[in-house]
């Protein structure tokens, strides 16, 4: 299936001229076995307020591509609606928003550094309600220059907020270029644990160690805290002229490079 | 109406007297607060609805997407801190995580305008109501005692979507009769005219008050109306007046661009054009000082409106 979903990737970003498909590609992995797998979710009946299910929040939205392809292929709309992507009058506007009643969305994201916050506030509602749900949110690594983020991270930590679990997509770029040049986020697990976090890392391009990391957050919800799945990936990931490089973070592909890349995934459940 | 002082009290205990009815009422209604929970006068809710209470320290972003989260989750959060931090400070969060994703998030804000007083212009925001008002689907509300302030912190709650309550620090003359009911975008007729219209917001319509009061007794007829819900504006109230009067004064504590006023006038160059004099900050920042200090240095003042109807007047004579 996550072959499938890059091949949305690659097709909705190519048939719009834009978007981004570097971050998409390399969450690709974990976006899928996290709502093909791991959320427990009604992609049939979808409401904002989720009562009982687990939500997921994208904070970094402009890896809108991998979102959308997970969200129709859950089935919360139809798989041909990604066809409409970016153009006028889409519920798939560029970056995801709740504004055209997208089923799948809860909260508007593009502009970085909120998601934590509207996942703590939505873990605090869920323990209001006695619901013992999880909250998941996905930021970018370079979305961590965010001050915002911090006060979060530094609310859910107090809090100890542990039907929450946040993930980072490390995959060392930006739009200026690798992190360690633009701005060093380094150690962002000890950072994380020194705001009562308990980080796990992994790699998120390997399966085996997404669905085994996603088990074991799930087990220990509920007891020491909010949670980071500090998740090390390759920007590309599946398409070897975009791996490793901050030049596809917002580029798409033309013709040729486009059909190149879909030589390289296969088409295993049906393009849309 | 019938208007006379009940007392002194400060909008913002209306705001908390509000909030704390409402948690008697509605199990749904949660509070957030970034460290001014005495300011705001969120006290008896947190004291008495602690498990419903979000402390956020001083972290007014993380404040308004937590109450976008809880907004989601089912509940009706309101957020409590000053108005600039209600505000300019967290412009973006407000603009993505709430009124674009059309959470339900009311954000309370005290302290709004010159007359917090001695702390000085960078507490005094006067640019808020324009700030809110520009947001697509935000409600504005800058209620005028403490009577209306807590009849407007319950009417929010029963109001699906984002809204933006402004209110202050003194202790101003508390006057609206407690029966009269709060309706959102619905302006409030305090006294009857025909020479001129004032429409006065916030705590400039107790200075409306004695200004209406002060020109019948020069037997000048001026109508006052009381907009307490900035957007969506009354625009039939607004043309009924006007139509009758034919010239208007606009009475906030705010910035001339972006305020009350503003909205008036491009309502009134839209479909009926007349003089209209501004009583508004013109482009400048507060100072230090008492608030009748400030009211009076900055052209806020009671005699400044009576200065403006007449104007007004002078203005329509000369069509």
């Amino acid at each position: 299936m996550a072959s499938q979903v890059r091949r949305d990737i690659i097709r909705m970003v190519h048939a719009c001229q834009s978007g981004h498909p570097g971050g998409s590609l390399g969450c690709a992995d974990f976006m899928t076995a996290l709502y093909f797998d791991q959320m427990r979710h009604k992609p049939d009946h979808f409401t904002i307020q989720g009562f009982n299910e687990d939500l997921f929040f994208l904070s970094n939205g402009h890896i809108s591509p991998v979102f959308y392809s997970v969200l129709a292929r859950t089935g919360y709309f139809p798989i041909d609606e990604l066809a409409t992507f970016r153009q006028l009058h889409t519920r798939l506007q560029g970056h995801p928003t709740t504004h055209e009643g997208l089923p799948g969305v809860r909260i508007a994201s593009g502009s970085l550094g909120q998601g934590l916050s509207v996942a703590c506030g939505a873990a605090r509602a869920k323990k209001l309600r006695h619901d013992d749900a999880l909250v998941f949110v996905l930021m970018g690594d370079g979305e961590q220059q965010e001050g915002q983020v911090w006060e979060a991270a530094m609310y859910a930590g107090a809090h100890k907020l542990s039907n929450l679990v946040a993930i980072i997509d490390h995959n060392g770029q930006q739009i200026d270029g690798p992190l360690e040049k633009v701005l060093p986020v380094d150690s962002l697990k000890a950072k994380y644990e020194a705001f009562g976090w308990q980080v796990k890392p992994f790699d998120g391009n390997d399966m085996h160690q997404v669905v085994a990391t996603l088990n074991a957050a799930r087990a220990d919800a509920g007891k020491d805290g909010p949670q980071l799945l500090l998740m090390k990936t390759e920007m590309g990931k599946g398409v070897d002229f975009m791996e490793g490089t901050h030049k596809w973070h917002g580029v798409a592909p033309n013709d040729e490079q486009a059909a190149n890349a879909l030589s390289q995934l296969e088409e295993t459940f049906g393009d849309y | 109406m019938e208007i006379n002082i009940i007392n002194y009290q400060d909008t913002r205990s209306g705001f908390g007297a509000g909030i704390h009815a409402l948690g008697k009422q509605n199990p749904h209604v949660v509070a957030l607060c970034a460290d001014l929970t005495g300011s705001l006068k969120m006290d008896a809710f947190a004291r008495d609805f602690p498990e419903r209470f979000f402390q956020t320290g001083i972290a007014e972003a993380n404040m308004i997407g937590m109450a976008a989260g809880l907004a989601i989750g089912g509940f009706i959060p309101f957020t409590g801190t000053f108005a600039n931090f209600s505000t300019g400070r967290v412009y973006d969060q407000i603009r993505q995580s709430v009124a674009y994703s059309g959470t339900n998030v009311k954000i309370c804000a005290s302290h709004a305008g010159l007359t917090l007083g001695e702390d000085g212009a960078t507490h005094q925001i006067l640019e808020d109501i324009g700030l809110m008002k520009m947001l697509p689907g935000m409600t504005v509300i800058n209620p005028c005692d403490y009577n209306q302030t807590k009849a407007a912190t319950m009417a929010i709650a029963a109001y699906e979507g984002p809204v933006y309550l402004r209110f202050g620090r003194p202790k101003v003359p508390n006057f609206i009769p407690d029966t009269t009911p709060f309706v959102i975008g619905k302006a409030l007729m305090i006294a009857p005219g025909t020479d001129v219209s004032i429409f006065a917001t916030g705590h400039l319509v107790w200075k409306a008050v004695e200004a209406q009061r002060i020109l019948a007794s020069s037997g000048i007829k001026a109508e006052l109306i009381n907009i307490h819900t900035i957007k969506p504006l009354d625009e039939a109230a607004v043309l009924a007046s006007v139509k009758k009067t034919a010239c208007v004064v606009t009475a906030e504590e705010h910035q001339m661009h972006g305020g009350l006023g503003d909205s008036i006038a491009q309502l009134l160059g839209r479909f009926h054009p007349a003089p209209i004099e501004m009583v508004a900050v013109r482009d400048k920042f507060g100072q230090s000082g008492t608030p009748e200090e400030l009211l009076a240095v900055y052209g806020l003042e009671t005699a400044d409106i009576v200065a403006a109807a007449m104007k007004a007047i002078e203005r329509k004579k000369g069509h």
